[in-house]
């Protein structure tokens, strides 16, 4: 492999992975705080995605705009799919919440294939991420730089809210004990309800710059990358958010290495990314730093 | 003395009536065989199918309440198994045209008679019983739901094998001329042996065990209870019935190829047990059979139609956008579905009659009193 | 060497941390055959956790188990249950979903002898096996008065039933020494006393060492022979309910809790 070649991958991997970093901690934030699969998360993922694609192309307008209208939206979806499916099922056996989470993921899914149909559509990207940037010998798309960097961007905000802001503080508490941030006088409902909240605008911001990535969106485009980065979330241990950054960095370049290393494997792409999961789960179900989540008896 | 004598005789007597009522289903599959047609059939015959998948899948889900992805992935597993083994030789070599199967497989089939393709049943069965056992170790080494990750992981990278390992799949192409052996016979049979076995297993003291394990993993373990091997257990029968499942499905429709065991099968299967109650075997045999029909009749909400001077186009998908809203409002509304975890026993049926029995003995008696 | 002793659980130097906490230090305690002793302590002093490390739940950062001179310590806890100590839950662990009778099987599980194989085709072996335990599950039931529930899901009985079944469980277990976990949580002044009679009874009739803990102090006086007390991990006196009564550190450790 080249040098050139290797920039390339590089970058290629880390903007990859620093979008699996932005979905598997919407991932692992839910999982942090509920113990549930949202597997509806990477639904959520191509929600945003499409929220985006109708306000640029249909509603004409401009592209910042649409983007954060539809992350703001998206927001809201997943508010409600809180709301109305699992807040019902929360006390209810967990296998319940689990099957809830499949039934409103198949539901998005299904809906996107009824209403706007199986056909990809073209993402308009804005100018900044189409233009090619040259780093040494290499030339590199302007997503795999952008990419990167808003992501880490957003993660920053996040960690901001997380640690330096009241809310923040409930969530860790909601996290550590639900029913003693219950008992005292937490409103442990709205806590979760922001944190789905800022999940899915995780998940909306990394399915708008996943489509400028990759620029045809379809009602199924957030199958894959949702499982990557729920595996993300595994190997980096379910519950951290540092974990699931550094999860979804090593994830996204294992992945882009690993097929650029032995083009032979491309096909088994996406197998070899499950395969390494059920490694991790062999070998570290707790993940890189995840601790063993002690039950209380 | 006499307690026991009664007790023996009951004890007999279900095993008599269960052994009545698959001598009643044959007869009754005899008589189908002769007077229903190819389409019928087929539905009656891939809702047998349904049934083994869904009674299994139960067994895990539902009555060992661990929440399993993986059914498509062992079907899977069956599905090739049975497909290398029976396919004819001559086909092989026809089916294989870029790439040839690897060998013994391309030098040999198995007949289509009865007894080798109730050997490559076993197979298929066993091949899935062992994906299981590979999935359950690192699976249940710990509490938790790392089961539905790594067996939607497991079916996914099945997946990619089926369409990558050309020389053992033929890849996305898949397989055609299948000989169909998979007769009402040996549909309906499996799904007999399946609901005893499984519900032998369920009320037995593994059974208990796994059930226990259900409640209150913590407390079972207290009790005594090898919850890893519970776990195992219930997972790896499980998966042999969905091997043999998916290993009946393909010479049902003749053909195979990686699509047909995708992540939708486990979802439809999800459906059947959840409607019928997790955790009841009679349950998920009544809506598994009538899935298979219901998915026949539905296929009209497919179609193209106009309602008022709406015009809707034939909306390929829209039977699962209903079907998934059901699993969510079945959830939140009706979680146990509609046997719960109650089963349908011939003790339930006598107590019922005995009942019944009694009211009307109580009611001749009010009336005979008031009367006079 | 006392060798009059015999003692049947040992607990040597355990000590629990769990992150930068120290939940339970250097605890040490004898337990000889068919005594009945007492946990005592402030909410949070670290009884629960001991009773964890006895049953295997969690493993002591480090001392030793013995149960019988034999070293038990991190051991699975199937495998503690098995090897004669049972135990009930500060908060009621049914398995809620199956029948009363159904629960006092599962216990039964830890000796069951036929193959998976002979349960799953029901064989003839399996089928005498299944009999003769479920005959004594139902005998279990009648001694301890549950047999009307037999039938009735364990989650729809009464919670005083509730936690006799769940004391009926873990003698089906047929344990050497059974953990009682606040046995009397929950329950007014008449329903303790008889469970003060109640637990008396089966120490007798089912030849059982009893180690508990318990908030009730008119329960524990009542029918411990020994107590212990802890207070932040440590234990801090033990002796005959007298003794404990009069103990100023006792005294000091309940009213600074309770004396704010």
């Amino acid at each position: 492999m080249s040098l050139e070649t290797f920039i390339q991958q590089l970058t290629n991997g880390v903007s990859l992975g620093s979008l699996y970093a932005l979905i598997a901690i919407g991932y692992t934030m839910v999982y942090g705080i509920l113990r549930l699969i949202n597997f509806a998360h990477s639904d959520i993922f191509m929600v945003g995605a499409y929220f985006a694609f109708y306000l640029i192309a249909v509603f004409r307008l401009p592209w910042l705009l649409s983007a954060i209208l539809a992350v703001a939206l998206t927001a809201c979806v997943g508010m409600t799919i809180d709301r109305v499916a699992y807040r019902p099922v929360r006390n209810a056996p967990r296998i319940s919440a689990l099957i809830t989470a499949v039934g409103v993921s198949f539901f998005l899914e299904n809906l996107g294939l009824v209403t706007v149909g199986a056909r990809p559509k073209p993402f308009q990207r804005p100018e900044l991420m189409a233009k090619v940037v040259r780093i040494g010998p290499a030339a590199i798309s302007g997503v795999s730089i952008w990419v990167p960097i808003l992501s880490i961007g957003l993660v920053i905000i996040l960690l901001y809210v997380i640690y330096r802001t009241k809310l923040g503080m409930a969530m860790r508490s909601v996290a550590t004990d639900i029913d003693t941030t219950r008992l005292m006088g937490v409103n442990v409902d709205t806590v979760i309800s922001y944190t789905f909240a800022i999940g899915s605008a995780l998940a909306a911001a990394g399915g708008i710059m996943w489509a400028c990535k990759y620029p045809q969106i379809n009602p199924l485009m957030g199958i894959y990358p949702g499982w990557k980065a729920f595996t993300a979330a595994v190997v980096g241990g379910i519950g951290n958010i540092t974990g699931a950054m550094i999860g979804g960095f090593l994830i996204g370049l294992i992945e882009i290495m690993a097929v650029a290393m032995f083009p032979s494997l491309s096909g088994y792409r996406d197998g070899i990314i499950f395969g390494l999961l059920l490694v991790f789960l062999l070998v570290r179900p707790t993940g890189i730093l995840g601790e063993t989540l002690k039950e209380k008896v | 003395m006499g307690k026991h004598f009664f007790a023996a005789l009951r004890r007999h007597l279900n095993t008599f009536l269960t052994l009545m009522l698959v001598g009643l289903l044959f007869l009754a599959l005899r008589w189908a065989n002769t007077r229903l047609d190819d389409f019928t059939l087929r539905i009656l015959r891939t809702g047998a199918v349904y049934i083994v998948a869904a009674v299994s899948y139960n067994l895990i889900n539902g009555i060992t309440g661990q929440f399993s992805l993986g059914p498509n992935g062992f079907m899977a597993l069956g599905g090739y198994v049975v497909a290398l083994l029976m396919l004819p030789v001559p086909q092989k070599q026809f089916v294989w045209f870029l790439e040839p199967l690897i060998w013994p497989l391309n030098s040999f089939s198995f007949a289509s008679t009865w007894y080798f393709f109730g050997l490559s049943l076993l197979l298929a069965g066993l091949m899935g019983a062992f994906g299981a056992f590979l999935v359950g170790i690192p699976s249940f080494r710990l509490r938790g739901d790392y089961l539905a990750i790594a067996t939607f992981g497991f079916g996914e990278i099945i997946f990619v094998l089926a369409n990558n390992l050309i020389p053992l799949t033929n890849g996305p192409l898949g397989m055609k001329g299948i000989p169909e052996l998979a007769s009402v016979y040996w549909c309906f049979g499996w799904a007999v042996i399946a609901t005893l076995v499984v519900s032998n297993i369920a009320n037995s003291s593994y059974g208990r065990a796994m059930k226990a394990v259900r409640d209150d993993e913590v407390a079972a373990e207290a009790m005594g209870v090898n919850v890893f091997q519970a776990k195992m257990l219930a997972f790896v029968v499980s998966g042999f019935f969905a091997g043999v499942a998916g290993g009946l499905l393909v010479p049902l429709i003749t053909t195979i190829s990686p699509t047909l065991f995708t992540f939708t099968m486990t979802f439809n299967l999800l459906i059947i047990i959840v409607l019928g109650g997790l955790g009841s075997i009679t349950g998920s045999v009544i809506t598994a059979f009538s899935f298979a029909i219901a998915s026949e009749v539905l296929r009209a909400v497919e179609s193209p139609m106009n309602i008022g001077p709406i015009h809707i186009p034939g909306i390929a998908g829209m039977r699962m956008v209903v079907f998934s809203a059901l699993l969510v409002l079945l959830m939140i509304f009706y979680r146990r579905g509609i046997f719960g975890q109650f089963e349908l026993s011939w003790d339930w049926i006598r107590s019922l009659l005995t009942k019944a029995a009694g009211e009307e003995v109580r009611k001749k008696w009010t009336r005979g009193k008031t009367s006079s | 060497m006392d060798t009059g002793k015999n003692i049947v659980l040992k607990l040597e130097h355990l000590t629990i941390k769990f992150g930068g906490l120290i939940a339970v230090n250097d605890f040490c305690l004898e337990i000889e055959k068919g005594e009945l002793v007492g946990l005592i302590g402030p909410n949070g002093a670290g009884k629960t956790t001991v009773f964890n490390i006895v049953t295997g739940q969690y493993e002591p950062t480090s001392g030793t188990v013995l149960l019988e001179g034999r070293d038990i310590t991190g051991w699975r806890p199937h495998l503690i249950a098995a090897s004669g100590i049972a135990r009930t839950f500060q908060n009621v662990r049914l398995f809620t979903g199956m029948s009363v009778l159904d629960n006092v099987l599962v216990s039964q599980h830890l000796r069951l002898r036929s193959p998976f194989l002979s349960a799953a085709l029901h064989l003839p072996d399996y089928a005498r096996e299944e009999r003769h335990v479920r005959a004594k599950a139902m005998d279990l039931l009648e001694r301890l008065e549950l047999t009307p529930f037999a039938k009735e899901l364990a989650g729809n009985l009464p919670y005083g039933q509730q936690r006799r079944l769940e004391i009926a469980r873990a003698l089906s277990t047929n344990p050497k020494l059974l953990l009682l976990d606040e046995p009397a949580a929950g329950m007014n002044p008449e329903e303790t006393t008889r469970l003060m009679r109640f637990i008396c009874r089966i120490r007798d009739e089912f030849s059982l060492t009893i180690f508990l803990i318990e908030h009730d102090m008119r329960l524990v006086m009542g029918i411990c022979e020994r107590i212990r007390v802890i207070d932040y991990g440590i234990s801090i006196a033990e002796g005959v309910p007298d003794e404990i009564r009069r103990d100023s550190r006792v005294i000091a450790a309940y009213l600074g809790e309770g004396g704010e």
